[in-house]
C-alpha cells in the first residue's frame, strides 16, 4: 500500500491532541503555533521545566521544517502547498510526543539517517561535546541554520529520536520524526 | 558611540548597548528564523566599542529561550567580548537563568567553557 498523507495525519492525530497542523510552514505560522501551544500548556498547568522543554523543542523542530522543506514536490500528486509540513503534538500519560513530517528527496535520506543514528548512539555527555564542537566550528548557513537543531533537541529530551521514511512516489519520501519530551 | 536600544518582540530580545556606562543587556526570547540579520549590527557595534572600551564592561544576559540559530550569534557576541578582555580590560558576563531551568544553566556553562571571560551564573528565584 502506498503512503497517504491523509491517513498518516489522521493516525497521528489520535488521542489527546495538544495541537495538529498540516500545511504551509511559514514564519507567521511558527509564531501562531508557539503561542497556541504555550496557552494550552498553561491551561494544563504544566510545570515550568516541561513547558520550557516543549517550547524549545517546538521552536527547533518547526525551524528545521522551515529551513529544510523541499520546495518542489515533483511526483506529489495531491494538491499540496510547496512548503508543506506536518506538526502534531500529543499528550500521553507521562510524556508529550512531538511529530514533524515533510517530504524529502531520496538523496537526503542517507545524510539524515546517519545524522540521527549518530545522535542516538551518544551519551548525554557526548551530545554536549558534539553540540559545543558544532557551535564553535561550523558557520551558520545563509538561511540561518546551524546544523545544531537535532543535537539540541536530543540533549534536551533525553529520549532517542524516532524516525521513518515512507516512500511516496519515485524519489520522494515522507520523513517522519517523533520526539518524546 | 551611539547606544543601541531595541524593544523586545515575540521572537527577538530587548537589547541595550551603552558605551558610556559600559553596560550591555540582552533580555527575553531570541528565536528568529534567521538570527544573523538581528545580531550582525550588535557584533559590528562591539567591534567599534572594542577600540575604546571602558575599564569594565558588564554584560547581562537574561534569556528565557534561544534557538540554535541564535546560539551561534551569541557566541560571536561573546567572542568580541573575549577580545576586549584579552586586551586587558575587565569584562564580566552575568548569565541569568530561572529557577530549575537546568537547560539554560547548562547553556551558560557551555559558553563559559568556550569563551575566556569571567562568567557569573545567577539564578532568578520567583
Amino acid at each position: 500500500m502506498s503512503f497517504n498523507i491523509t491517513d498518516y495525519y489522521n493516525e497521528l492525530s489520535k488521542g489527546d491532541v495538544v495541537l495538529a497542523y498540516k500545511g504551509s510552514i511559514t514564519s507567521d505560522l511558527i509564531n501562531d503555533i508557539l503561542e497556541a501551544v504555550e496557552e494550552k500548556l498553561d491551561e494544563y498547568d504544566e510545570n515550568g521545566k516541561t513547558k520550557k522543554k516543549i517550547y524549545n523543542i517546538l521552536v527547533e523542530s518547526l525551524q528545521n521544517l522551515y529551513h529544510h522543506i523541499e520546495e518542489r514536490h515533483e511526483g506529489v500528486e495531491e494538491d499540496l502547498d510547496p512548503k508543506f509540513g506536518v506538526l502534531v503534538v500529543v499528550r500521553e500519560e507521562d510524556l508529550y510526543k512531538v511529530t514533524t513530517g515533510n517530504f524529502v528527496n531520496s538523496r537526503k535520506i542517507k545524510f539524515l539517517k546517519e545524522k540521527i543514528d549518530k545522535i542516538n548512539s551518544l551519551t548525554k555527555e557526548e551530545l554536549k561535546d558534539m553540540y559545543k564542537f558544532i557551535l564553535n566550528h561550523q558557520r551558520l548557513s545563509a538561511k540561518g541554520g546551524g546544523g545544531l537543531g537535532l543535537v539540541d533537541i536530543a540533549r534536551k529530551t533525553g529520549y532517542k529520536l524516532e524516525y521513518s521514511f515512507y516512500n511516496y512516489n519515485g524519489n520522494y519520501y515522507f520523513f517522519d520524526l517523533t520526539i518524546k519530551v | 558611540m551611539k547606544p543601541i536600544f531595541i524593544e523586545r518582540t515575540p521572537k527577538t530580545p530587548l537589547v541595550k548597548f551603552d558605551s558610556e556606562k559600559g553596560v550591555i543587556e540582552v533580555k527575553g526570547r531570541s528565536i528568529p528564523e534567521n538570527s544573523i540579520e538581528f545580531y550582525k549590527p550588535l557584533v559590528d557595534w562591539l567591534e567599534h566599542y572594542a577600540k575604546q572600551p571602558l575599564k569594565l564592561t558588564r554584560v547581562d544576559v537574561q534569556l528565557e529561550y534561544f534557538n540554535t540559530s541564535s546560539s551561534k550569534c551569541i557566541l560571536d557576541v561573546f567572542k568580541k567580548l573575549e577580545s576586549i578582555h584579552k586586551a586587558k580590560n575587565d569584562v564580566l558576563i552575568n548569565w541569568y537563568y530561572e529557577e530549575d531551568d537546568e537547560d539554560m544553566l547548562e547553556a551558560g556553562e557551555d559558553y563559559e567553557s568556550i569563551i575566556r571571560v569571567p562568567f557569573k551564573m545567577i539564578e532568578i528565584v520567583d
